[in-house]
């Protein structure tokens, strides 16, 4: 047996496969839509000696553009599908602000992780508070693009869908002001990406847990003391009051306290 | 052909006038033809047109113009076929209207109240311009009445109203920041009768007359859109059927307005073309007999048939500047801005991190490899 003082890892089973795919496709949509959008917007004058008849890449970037934008949008009523029969870390509530709890838990992420005034780190499985908020932010974002986009293709497509988003245009007036809004929120998204990959590295860096491979594998790994804790307090992003103490070194184990 | 018998007691038939101002009959037909195919009917439908605007007495018509610029009556009186629709437009229009009338002072304001009762739910009331709401009206007062009042009354007793043009239907170049005088489009006060906004600054002249010959056809408003446009001349966009859209397609751009791709006739979209975002006929009916329109002339669409289009500039920017901004803050500006203080933000933050949690990076006490591998050794031996 093991004497040394380092604390027993826990292996726990955080992110299941199709929250996984969910958010690969998802990012993977994200890039394909801001790279073709950012095409869309800004074409290059290219000066070419063919006739217009022989070229058709603006096409098929606008082509891209809205078959990427159909899977973005499945993926995301998947996964809100998702929210509903997965596991306790992808449950809608933990995205909603529900409890106190809750907002305990911001000022406290707020406190160690952004201020760096505190070094009590919190302990969470899922995500802490700060985050699942800021991801139900991006939802929020996702279906502002969905809607508007398909407000914006609707008079081009005479599919059901498209069509059911034609009252969009006439609430922002023209066409013109809503291809700004649908252009403004794309720089939401990627400067939430540079957040989002930033406070990745940075939680994987400084506590060790393997939040990086997480999305990847599934797997968490977390001082069993504070994973105990976590565990017991129902939904992940809760505050754990009051944490169970570290083990004392060179004391006998104690007993798992379930399986 | 035999003339119609004149009917003295009640105004003769559209097409009796046409035949008096000297119009043949080849002509008339030729009209209504067109009529027919701008709006869309099928091929039959230009006999139906003919033989309405052969027995169909006038219809009492009041033509108001408020804030504008009379474009809208300009443009009418450019039409491919000017003297029938010059009846058309007499014939609707006599009865009052300030560009056109005789009368003058008194005398017409007592036409206009004749209309209005005489006529009580069966005139049409016919808009040019917007409607000032800021300082009681007082902006736009005619015969001693504010614009507000006249508008009021003259739609309380119309069968329908046609909004002409962008200041009637969306308020124009008068409504756009910081409006003044608050101009107000005709369907932001009248919510109780039926609206046809024909949009456009000015609306495209066969685009008026089609309007009118459908009304006078039917008896009824043609179908409309979600912003109340008739279907048969704004449900396409002038991209859809632009000369040259194919050049869109295939990304040939020009990038400025004196290079080698605008002399080649590429697609103006960078250059701030409005022709995908806007609702019109120009691309497939053109201007002033069929010659030619803004992008087949090497000019950008700047949109003159969608709400708001001044305040939408540049008109040679593809997208307007941002709302709340300062003039020169574009989307993109404001974007990259944040995005340089997020990336500047993150990297303080990442030296902060590694100052103030120095303790917990890197390997805790008893996590160091060497011990644990060496430890593993002890406890297996």
């Amino acid at each position: 047996m093991k004497k040394s003082p380092s604390p027993e890892f826990q292996r726990v089973y955080v992110w299941e496969q199709p929250v996984r795919w969910f958010h690969w496709i998802n990012a993977a949509a994200i890039v394909v839509l801001g790279v073709t959008g950012w095409l869309i917007a800004h074409p290059p004058a290219v000066l070419s000696s063919g006739e217009a008849a022989e070229g058709y890449w603006f096409g098929i970037v606008r082509f891209t553009h809205f078959v990427t934008a159909y899977v973005f949008a499945a993926n995301l009523a998947f996964r809100v599908y998702w929210s509903v029969v997965g596991n306790k870390f992808a449950n809608w509530r933990n995205f909603l602000p529900l409890t106190a709890a809750q907002f305990r838990q911001v000022w406290a992420v707020l406190k160690v992780d952004i201020l760096q005034s505190s070094n009590k780190p919190v302990h969470t499985l899922g995500h802490n508070a700060v985050a699942y908020f800021t991801y139900g932010g991006t939802v929020l974002l996702s279906l502002f693009q969905i809607v508007s986009g398909f407000g914006l293709y609707a008079p081009t497509s005479d599919g059901w869908i498209p069509q059911l988003f034609t009252w969009v245009v006439p609430l922002f007036g023209s066409e013109q002001n809503l291809r700004l809004f649908h252009y403004a929120v794309t720089w939401a998204f990627a400067i939430f990406t540079l957040i989002h990959v930033y406070l990745v590295f940075y939680h994987d860096y400084v506590e060790g847990h393997g939040v990086l491979s997480s999305m990847i594998g599934g797997w968490k790994f977390m001082e069993k003391h504070h994973a105990q804790a976590e565990q017991a307090t129902g939904l992940s992003a809760v505050v754990t009051r009051t944490p169970v103490p570290p083990p004392e070194p060179k004391t006998v184990p104690r007993p798992a306290p379930h399986g | 052909m035999t003339m119609l018998a004149p009917r003295t007691e009640v105004a003769p038939t559209i097409y009796e006038q046409a035949l008096s101002r000297g119009v043949s009959r080849r002509d008339f037909l030729t009209f209504c033809a067109w009529m027919g195919a701008y709006l869309g009917l099928e091929h039959g439908a230009a006999a139906q047109i003919a033989r309405a605007l052969e027995s169909k007495r006038r219809i009492p018509v009041v033509w108001l113009h408020f804030q504008e610029c009379t474009c809208c009556s300009e443009s009418f009186l450019r039409s491919s076929h000017p003297i029938v629709a010059d009846i058309l437009l007499d014939k609707v229009s006599l009865d009052y209207t300030e560009t056109l009338q005789a009368a003058a002072g008194h005398q017409a304001e007592e036409i206009l109240r004749d209309t209005i009762t005489k006529h009580r739910g069966e005139y049409l009331m016919l808009v040019e311009g917007s409607v000032p709401l800021a300082a009681d009206g007082c902006y736009c007062v005619v015969g001693g009445r504010s614009a507000l009042d006249t508008v009021r009354e003259v739609a309380a007793g119309a069968k329908a109203i046609i909004a002409w043009g962008n200041c009637a239907c969306s308020g124009c170049v008068q409504a756009a920041n910081p409006n003044p005088t608050r101009a107000t489009p005709i369907n932001a006060i009248i919510k109780d009768k039926p609206i046809v906004n024909v949009q456009g600054c000015p609306p495209i002249a066969e685009v008026m007359a089609g309007v009118l010959v459908h009304l006078l056809t039917f008896d009824r408003i043609p179908q409309l859109d979600a912003l109340g446009r008739p279907k048969a001349f704004y449900a396409r966009r002038v991209h859809d059927t632009c000369v040259r859209r194919a050049n869109y397609d295939a990304g040939l751009f020009v990038g400025t307005f004196d290079d080698e791709n605008a002399k080649k006739g590429y697609c103006l979209y960078k250059v701030g073309c409005r022709g995908p975002t806007t609702y019109n006929s120009c691309a497939s009916m053109r201007w002033n007999n069929g010659t030619s329109f803004p992008i087949q002339s090497g000019h950008p669409c700047i949109g003159c048939s969608e709400a708001n289009f001044w305040d939408n500039g540049p008109f040679y920017q593809r997208l307007p500047n941002f709302p709340g901004f300062g003039i020169e803050s574009t989307a993109d500006q404001i974007g990259l801005g944040i995005a340089g203080a997020t990336v500047a933000g993150a990297l303080a933050h990442a030296v902060l991190t590694n100052v103030r949690k120095r303790g917990e990076i890197g390997p805790h006490p008893g996590e160091d490899a060497e011990k644990a591998e060496a430890a593993e050794k002890g406890g297996a031996a």
